[in-house]
């Protein structure tokens, strides 16, 4: 029984923002505006803004075509050009959509870049990824950052120093040469106060799923709440307002008891309450999400949702210190932190948010997040003593999604969280 | 009226049934080979396990009379003459089936064929009634399907090659509807049949001469129950009135097994597999704090704790290799039956590496191996030792061997893989007490009945209505 999805105002802002900047894309010539292909860990986007330059997030494009059923056929195409099955889907799906014509999720096509800006490199696919598309796209000026990982749970004032040369003796200066604007460090301060806004927006949005049942569902929903200030938007009024209305919206559903909006209408009755570790799938995201809210599991944090900056612990974007707080921002995307940290920030979603459970979404194709989500699982649960559970799919290849795999591990991990609550209600 | 509580495992490759009572002992196990209609394969299990409660009921009743050798031997043969009756009446079936399919085919040589047949049929049938009367096939785990093809197969490959096809074709086609079609047995009706069978056996049994070939013990109850089967039937038939007019009343149920969303039970009696074989293995044995089920297509690394509660799990995921249908497929390529695996692999000299992660493809280097003159038993171990290495990586990826270890699943019943498992979890997780049952196979049933007597707070009827309602 599929019932009309609610829409909320909310939700009719951000479709215009993106169908607004697909327009752009689509008419970038004829603004006589440059387009700069990044990506969204780390993503400058006040800086490429500052340049009037308009941006494309691939790894964007290929989950929303996922989303629209497409990447599988995206795929095989990159695959028949020698993509290996063991690469990156999103990679694979990006190619594979160029090479079919480059038509984005709006229908229009998208603008080849003038500038392809890698400023995280904590994903070692992201250089390789822009080295194919350089190739693809000969013209197109390459700008690689290098982000220092923080090994050491923290950021220097030396690495904040190291990338702060970088933007101002490679990014700025190529930035400048391929739009012809120059560089306006007041423009971008306007632009930072308003990506802080944003962010304190997020942070008290994210924050309601302390309330019981949470008003919102920090994953499935959560992935759509990050658009805006994931993929250019974040320093500007239009992601404030939209921040704003959907703050006050989830006020409304707090005053009035409600749980979660799922596309089958209210979540009823909020019984588990989780955090998850890793990227959803986006070829199933649907029979994915309803697995969940068929069982009244409501996700109540999730890493994925911090992937385009970590806002938790209280970092900000700071315009006094422009160009230092874009380096911060790059260091402290959360799949630059390091193994102790991430934990440390898990756990405390899971304490703060009172969850009954901790659960990890390996991705088949993705090194970046894959990589000590074992471990890092291991030490939650010894730390916590909360049941932990993992499941394994892709990000947009089909062929890695088994429903009946995921559900019947999902499953068993629902009924283990009821056993224990039935047992922990038996010894009080 | 006493309370009994059923668990049902509907695994890949059998269906398993765990009755118990109220103080959670187990008063009766039934197994059968799944199938296509799991309605059936659950029902048959279930009736296999209150025939087998029944028959714990009656031996309970014999009181201390149990433990004398003409008891002991009796009942034993009483259970295999039991199976022989249920056989009988379904091979009857099968063979109306045989019959009418064969009628039905297109051959020229159809009447020739019909000739076979009777031919097969009347060589398989008495072959098959001596193995149950006389050699004790109903303790040896195998199941009609098994049985009847185990020697149909033999007889049609005597009867040249013209007739092959249509005689096996007329099999597959009839085993099918047959194995898929539920049969209600009266219990009474079967035992009392039983024992006029037991009667004449027993009356023409002559001595045997104590030759070395079978321990002493054999010989004992052999003597035994010769001099005193009468009085053995004497004291039976006094209670057998009671025991199969005794009602097992199952107040709850709880299904679980990889089909377990095809059974039909309302959805609050149906839990996972996982929690289910936790629960069992953990009442059986109160330290386990791993365990390792093998199944049929799947292999799970568990941790409990001390309430037998599920703390995390591992799981195989898109690949067989690993699990009970690899060995299925090993012992096909092969050509021995599931349980003549363990013992061939163990009578290894060394283990030949097995490189091939894949099941299908592991096929092919067993092949190649014994092109290049490698040694059955010495590839077998090899396969065995696969399987293990690939089961011990999902421990180790769900935190390793904590406490007590116990092992379930069908796989637990192959020594060889037994023999692998304690080697491996031996000198990766040191001297840790492993325990492995004979019930093994029946955890999960058991788990399942155990939740079936906790914590199912809607009663059946109710949760029957609820379930009639919502389809």
């Amino acid at each position: 029984m599929s019932q009309e999805a609610q829409k909320e105002k909310s939700m009719i802002l951000q479709k215009e923002m993106i169908e607004g900047l697909f327009n752009d894309l689509d008419h970038a010539k004829e603004l006589g505006k440059k387009v700069c292909y990044t990506f969204v860990p780390g993503n400058l986007s006040e800086l490429i803004r500052t340049f009037d330059m308009l941006p494309v997030y691939p790894e964007i494009n290929a989950l929303q075509s996922a989303m629209r059923k497409k990447s599988g056929g995206y795929i095989k195409e990159a695959e028949k050009n020698a993509h290996s099955e063991d690469v990156c889907t999103y990679v694979k799906c990006d190619v594979g959509m160029m090479m079919k014509g480059n038509i984005g999720p709006t229908g229009t096509k998208i603008p080849e870049p003038d500038v392809l800006l890698l400023s995280y490199t904590g994903c070692f696919t992201f250089m390789k990824w822009f080295e194919t598309l350089k190739r693809e796209y000969p013209n197109a000026k390459v700008i690689m950052v290098h982000t220092p990982y923080q090994e050491n749970a923290k950021m220097t004032p030396q690495m904040v120093e190291y990338m702060v040369k970088q933007f101002k003796e490679e990014v700025i200066p190529q930035m400048e040469a391929v739009t012809g604007i120059k560089y306006d460090e007041a423009k971008l301060q306007k632009m930072l106060a308003l990506s802080k806004q944003s962010e304190d927006w997020i942070t008290k949005i994210f924050d309601t799923t302390k309330h019981r049942p949470s008003p919102i569902d920090a994953y499935f929903a959560g992935v759509y709440y990050i658009g805006p200030i994931n993929i250019g938007f974040r320093g500007t009024q239009e992601a404030v307002d939209y921040y704003k209305e959907l703050y006050s919206e989830i006020q409304e559903r707090i005053r009035l008891g409600l749980g979660p909006i799922t596309p089958e209408g209210e979540m009823k009755e909020e019984k588990y309450r989780l955090v998850v570790e890793g990227p959803p799938n986006w070829t199933s995201f649907r029979e994915f999400w309803k697995i969940f809210y068929d069982m009244g599991a409501v996700i109540v944090a999730s890493s994925y949702t911090k992937v385009g900056g970590v806002y938790d612990l209280g970092w900000r974007h700071d315009p006094s210190r422009p160009l230092e707080s874009l380096a911060e921002y790059c260091m402290n995307c959360y799949t630059n932190l390091n193994i102790p940290q991430r934990i440390d920030l898990l756990s405390k979603c899971i304490t703060d948010y009172g969850a009954d459970g901790y659960i990890t979404n390996s991705i088949k194709s993705c090194n970046s997040f894959s990589a000590g989500q074992l471990g890092m699982m291991r030490e939650i649960e010894d730390r916590l003593e909360v049941p932990v559970g993992f499941i394994e799919s892709d990000l947009v290849d089909p062929r890695y999604f088994s429903y009946s795999n995921i559900k019947n591990r999902l499953e068993s991990y629902f009924q283990m969280l009821e056993q224990r609550k039935i047992m922990e209600k038996e010894n009080v | 009226m006493k309370k009994y509580y059923l668990g049902i495992d509907l695994g890949s490759t059998t269906s398993k049934a765990v009755i118990i009572n109220e103080q959670d002992e187990i008063v009766g196990r039934g197994i059968t080979n799944t199938r296509a209609n799991y309605k059936v394969a659950a029902d048959i299990a279930r009736d296999e396990a209150v025939y087998d409660a029944r028959f714990n009921l009656l031996q309970r009743k014999i009181g201390e009379d149990v433990t004398k050798p003409e008891f002991k031997k009796y009942m034993q043969d009483l259970r295999s003459v039991f199976q022989y009756g249920q056989f009988r009446r379904r091979m009857e079936s099968l063979e109306r089936m045989l019959n009418k399919t064969v009628s039905e085919f297109n051959y020229e040589n159809k009447a020739a064929i019909l000739v076979k047949l009777k031919e097969i049929i009347e060589t398989i049938r008495p072959q098959i009634q001596h193995g149950f009367i006389n050699e004790d096939l109903g303790s040896k785990n195998q199941f009609f399907r098994d049985i009847v093809s185990e020697k149909y197969n033999v007889e049609v490959e005597a009867k040249g090659k013209e007739f092959y096809e249509p005689l096996m074709l007329a099999f597959d086609k009839s085993i099918t509807p047959i194995e898929n079609e539920m049969v209600h047995y009266n219990f009474k009706e079967l035992v009392l049949e039983a024992m006029k069978i037991l009667d004449e056996k027993y009356k023409g049994l002559v001595d045997e001469q104590e030759d070395g070939s079978h321990e002493d013990w054999y010989y004992a109850q052999l003597n035994a129950v010769k001099n005193n089967y009468k009085n053995v039937e004497f004291t039976l038939r006094d209670h057998i009135e009671d025991i199969a007019n005794e009602e097992i009343h199952i107040a709850k149920m709880v299904g679980t097994g990889y089909g377990r969303a095809l059974l039909p039970f309302p959805e609050d009696c149906i839990k996972s597999e996982i929690l289910c074989h936790a629960y069992g293995a953990h009442a059986i044995f109160p330290n386990t704090r791993t365990v390792l089920d093998i199944g049929g297509q799947d292999t799970k690394a568990i941790q409990v704790d001390s309430h037998g509660l599920v703390t995390s799990f591992h799981m195989n995921d898109r690949c067989a290799a690993g699990c009970g249908r690899y060995l299925g497929y090993i012992a096909d390529e092969f050509g021995l039956s599931l349980n003549e695996l363990g013992p061939e692999a163990n009578r290894a000299t060394k283990e030949t590496t097995i490189c091939s992660t894949c099941t299908v493809f592991a096929g092919a280097e067993v092949k190649e191996l014994l092109h290049n003159g490698e040694e059955r038993p010495n590839i077998l171990a090899g396969l065995h030792k696969a399987i293990v290495q690939r089961a011990m990586s999902l421990i180790a990826r769900s935190g390793g061997v904590r406490n007590e270890f116990t092992f379930t699943g069908g796989v637990a019943r192959n020594e060889a893989v037994l023999k692998y498992v304690k080697q491996m979890v031996t000198d990766s997780y040191g001297d840790v007490t492993m325990n492995i049952h004979t019930d093994s196979i029946f955890m999960g049933a058991l788990g399942g009945a155990m939740f079936a007597r906790r914590n199912i707070s809607a009663d059946l009827p109710t949760a029957k209505e609820k379930a009639k309602q919502e389809n």
